[in-house]
């Protein structure tokens, strides 16, 4: 256990490594800088722009400087909103953010679990079918998609809920975001639990013990539900990711004021600190779901334990 | 009499001796054929694939001149031929859509191709060395494989400007991993098949056998992730679109229009409701076809 623990962290490290230089270096590579305008800026305060923002000093000096500001903690400042750090626009959106991918990530497990379990004891019943189709369509309608028909159907023909903004996570205005964000997750995760459940409980240790005489009930939460979910948590991770890039959509969709939206902005006004801040500052999260989802696995799964 | 009865059953039984013995592919086509999911799709598909390429001759209006005597938008209306109504520049969204489906399919294809020629190449390679050379490969894949990779596309739209062709490579650079690691399993399997014993027996060149006895091999459950493939380019490359970072003004991909389309859909969900449809209905088939050739190539798993 302690092992995976110590490889896992040294595969994690580089591979923040690589995004940052990766990151970096494109960066740096882009044709035309921040401060290009129309207008040529006399030589000496375009001198004094570019001292201010570090930029005049050689490549390699510029990258360790930027790898030494990472470790403290500190992305830089933005060349768009000249007022504010990185650090300040992802400490405004981190707790927007947060609740909404947690939330999204919750209802994605719980109806994708629940679902698939209930379709793969009943399977080739009507309610496997119907899962199983919504399933599909959920897997097939992007979530850019799903989120303006929701809000077309139920913030604008039905009134019942509204169309943008955050209100403070109030769960009127959170109900839809989180909905379009877990839904082709709960398509996803739906899938995966039926499949490796169909799987499991026509294998013999769950013959054996009902062979015992365990209750029905006991049977399938005890030992088929424990084994058919490994597939699931080693699923987190991906979906995970899945959750963190959508949420850039959703955001900029739904008007919710998380990180999702200001690296959109970043994007389009072509704000590299705030662009490359965002991107790894993401990697560190979606490394560090990876790792803990490892180890998640490596306590569930008695394979690994025996190794 | 009897003796002619019997005389006629042999010859039958000799005209069935004679008949071809069905080759895998033979059998997965049949099976595939049999499935009438992916049959549906497959004709939906050459449909929306036919429109696309004929969109030019199919309406009398291009796709980036706007009809001056009608409403901006108008909802669809047969008296001027907008059979899906006109978007917030008065340019007819039946045409706009279909020369979004161009770009679509096109961005699908080629990306894929990227992808394909980059994975197959990588994972075979890794796979027939072997040894530690396999060992950093696929780690190598492993690293990316946690990366969140629609960031780096994003950061390559950003940084180097919106270029179509720069999303069929930035797509296809980045959908490779699972393709590789695919082909290298199947590859450490066929390696010790006697026949590529033979080919390195009589001295065939690495490369040659990489190329004419290993790749053609592993094609069965290329073909199938090849399927899978597409709709996820597709889907990226309207992602990328949806944000402002695609495929740039005049032309369109689905991506732009459902963007455009959820702006205005309080006063005309027209727009977004066309272009949405034709996205998840090609989505739909490509995801229905790949499962479909799966179970056909396959059919122990079903």
């Amino acid at each position: 256990m302690f092992s995976l623990l110590v490889r896992r962290l040294l595969s994690a490290v580089p591979t923040i490594l690589i995004v940052i230089t990766i990151a970096f270096f494109m960066m740096r590579a882009a044709p035309g800088g921040p401060f290009d305008k129309e207008k040529l800026l006399p030589p000496e305060i375009e001198a004094n722009i570019l001292r201010v923002y570090n930029l005049d000093k050689p490549l390699y000096q510029q990258y360790v400087d930027y790898l030494k500001n990472i470790l403290k903690g500190d992305f830089g400042p933005s060349y768009k909103y000249r007022d504010f750090t990185v650090n300040d626009l992802i400490a405004s959106g981190i707790r927007v953010s947060f609740k909404l991918g947690i939330y999204a990530m919750l209802v994605a497990v719980t109806f994708g679990v629940t679902a698939g379990t209930i379709a793969a004891l009943k399977q080739n019943s009507r309610f496997d079918y119907v899962v199983m189709g919504m399933a599909m369509t959920g897997i097939a309608i992007p979530n850019f998609v799903m989120a303006p028909l929701l809000t077309l159907i139920f913030g604008i023909y039905l009134s019942w809920l509204p169309v943008a903004g955050w209100n403070n996570g109030a769960f009127e205005n959170m109900l839809l975001p989180v909905l379009a964000l877990a839904l082709p997750r709960v398509a996803y995760i739906a899938r995966l639990t039926r499949g490796s459940m169909v799987e499991i409980i026509h294998s013999n240790f769950i013959r054996t013990a009902r062979a015992k005489g365990l209750r029905e009930k006991i049977v399938i939460v005890r030992h088929a539900l424990k084994a058919s979910l490994l597939p699931v948590v080693s699923y987190l991770g991906p979906a995970t990711t899945y959750v963190i890039t959508g949420s850039v959509v959703i955001e900029s969709i739904f008007d919710v004021p998380g990180i999702g939206r200001y690296f959109i902005h970043g994007a389009l006004n072509r704000d590299y600190p705030v662009v490359m801040g965002v991107v790894i500052f993401f990697c560190i999260i979606i490394v560090t779901v990876n790792l803990i989802v490892d180890l998640i696995y490596g306590f569930l799964d008695p394979k690994m334990k025996v190794e | 009499m009897n003796r002619n009865l019997r005389r006629e059953i042999v010859e039958k039984i000799d005209d069935s001796a004679q008949v071809k013995g069905r080759s895998l592919w033979q059998d997965a086509r049949r099976r595939l054929f049999r499935n009438k999911a992916a049959v549906t799709s497959i004709v939906i598909l050459s449909i929306i694939t036919l429109l696309a390429i004929l969109a030019p001759w199919l309406s009398p209006w291009a796709y980036d001149e706007p009809n001056w005597e009608y409403d901006f938008p108008g909802s669809p209306n047969a008296q001027y031929h907008h059979w899906f109504g006109t978007d917030a520049n008065g340019r007819d969204l039946f045409v706009r859509t279909l020369y979004g489906a161009r770009v679509s399919l096109m961005v699908g294809m080629l990306a894929t191709a990227v992808s394909l020629i980059i994975g197959v190449t990588y994972g075979a390679t890794a796979g027939y060395i072997g040894g530690r050379v396999d060992n950093v490969m696929m780690r190598i894949v492993d690293i990316l494989y946690s990366l969140p990779f629609m960031f780096f596309v994003i950061l390559l739209m950003v940084l180097f400007g919106r270029n179509i062709f720069l999303i069929f490579i930035a797509l296809g650079a980045v959908e490779w991993l699972t393709m590789a690691r695919i082909v290298r399993g199947q590859t450490l399997s066929i390696k010790k098949k006697e026949y590529i014993e033979a080919a390195e027996a009589v001295g065939v060149k690495h490369s040659v056998i990489i190329r004419r006895h290993i790749i053609p091999n592993t094609l069965g459950p290329v073909i199938v992730y090849m399927t899978l493939t597409i709709p996820e380019v597709i889907l990226t490359e309207s992602f990328l679109s949806f944000l402002g970072l695609g495929v740039q003004e005049p032309l369109t991909s689905w991506g732009v229009l459902i963007s455009e389309g959820a702006q205005q859909m309080e006063s005309a969900s027209w727009l977004l409701i066309f272009p949405a449809v034709f996205l998840a209905l090609t989505l739909f088939c490509f995801n229905f076809i790949g499962d479909g050739i799966r179970d056909a190539l396959d059919p122990k798993d079903r």
